[in-house]
């Protein structure tokens, strides 16, 4: 169970370029550590993060072992129209996070 | 005879320092207190004051959606206490009036898990426990802390002024060795804070998660190559009274991020 942090302004004018900010509760475990017996301590960590606006990705990113922990990621997109934004994690293992969070231009 | 005034001239000089060494060397005043927030970087403090990108918030937003979920049909937390528990965190470590032992705010969500219930205690550090703590912690943001150490509470804080006091560990420190009489200075790439707990449940860069104080206390003991003590032994509860105490007033700041 991931906990989400999304921070992508209610409205904006048309035309305005919007800062969006995406913040995912994930050990991004490397695999190169190792534990006090010296065993290697699996990697696990998130490997794909896209983002799309009613259907259009609009950022998207490829991660790989050096990412902290918990990423954050700050973009930013030219609000033209309202809609929605999707936002999804993927984990090595397929496993996926969603949440969304809705714009509205006026 | 050269020598021996030599000696004589160390002997003065040392004696000199010792009673140059002002004696509130072994407490620290109230005009010094400082929180660990003031030994971050800018870039650290940033992080920290961030309403956003403050990762400890990920736990508090954790915490806030269990304080009112109800788990096996049991009543949950927000079905007894609904205006939240604003200003409660900073009164502990307190004595708890039916059992007379000290309890932390992890023992008492235990306490509230177990006896009213009817749940099963959470373990220290799982992300349960770490979330409810951190979010119960963060209405107090702000706020001192402001525990009794009189009465009931006066052994324990007694006995927590010892821990900080007693050197162990292979390097033979006490806590008051760094905390009290070197903060400020210099270990290695790090400076020596106060040792305040105000901070905790805090975000350790270090531990890449939220943390509880006991947790950095095993680090602390850890770190002087002492045996620590296990998750929610009572000594450390005891520890964490005399820090709250001995923060004076310091304003509670979790999840803060530290090293």
């Amino acid at each position: 169970m991931a906990s989400i942090r999304l921070a992508v302004p209610k409205t904006a004018q048309s035309g305005d370029i919007i800062e969006i900010k995406a913040l995912i509760q994930h050990e991004m475990e490397s695999g190169f550590r190792r534990g006090s017996r010296g065993e290697v301590i699996p990697r696990d960590i998130i490997v794909r993060f896209e983002c799309s606006f009613e259907g259009v990705q609009i950022f998207a990113a490829d991660f790989h072992p050096a990412i902290a922990a918990n990423p954050l990621l700050t973009f930013h997109m030219r609000a033209e129209k309202s809609g929605r934004l999707l936002f999804e994690w993927t984990d090595q293992n397929g496993e996926t996070w969603r949440d969304s969070a809705d714009l509205e231009v006026i | 005879m050269i020598r021996a005034s030599l000696l004589l001239c160390v002997f003065a000089i040392s004696a000199c320092q010792e009673a140059a060494q002002p004696s509130q060397q072994s407490a620290l005043t109230i005009e010094e207190i400082r929180s660990g927030y003031t030994f971050l970087t800018a870039e650290t403090q940033a992080l920290q004051d961030d309403p956003f990108a403050n990762p400890g918030l990920l736990w508090v937003d954790r915490g806030a959606e269990l304080f009112q979920s109800t788990i096996a049909g049991e009543a949950s937390c927000a079905s007894c206490h609904e205006e939240g528990l604003h200003g409660v965190a900073a009164t502990y470590p307190a004595v708890d009036e039916s059992s007379g032992v000290l309890l932390n705010l992890e023992g008492r969500i235990n306490q509230c898990r177990t006896q009213h219930q009817s749940l099963d205690a959470l373990a220290y550090e799982s992300e349960e426990l770490l979330a409810l703590t951190a979010y119960i912690f963060n209405q107090s943001h702000g706020l001192p802390a402001n525990v009794d150490i009189s009465g009931p509470a006066e052994a324990a804080y007694q006995r927590g002024y010892d821990y900080f006091q007693t050197r162990r560990g292979q390097f033979n420190l006490s806590c008051q060795h760094c905390h009290t009489e070197n903060w400020g200075k210099q270990l290695r790439g790090d400076t020596i804070s106060q040792g305040h707990g105000n901070g905790f449940p805090a975000y350790r860069l270090e531990w890449q998660s939220l943390g509880s104080l006991q947790r950095r206390l095993r680090d602390c003991d850890t770190g002087v190559r002492a045996e620590p003590l296990p998750f929610g032994d009572p000594r450390y509860i005891d520890v964490e009274l005399y820090l709250a105490a001995r923060s004076q007033g310091l304003a509670l700041e979790s999840p803060a991020v530290r090293r």
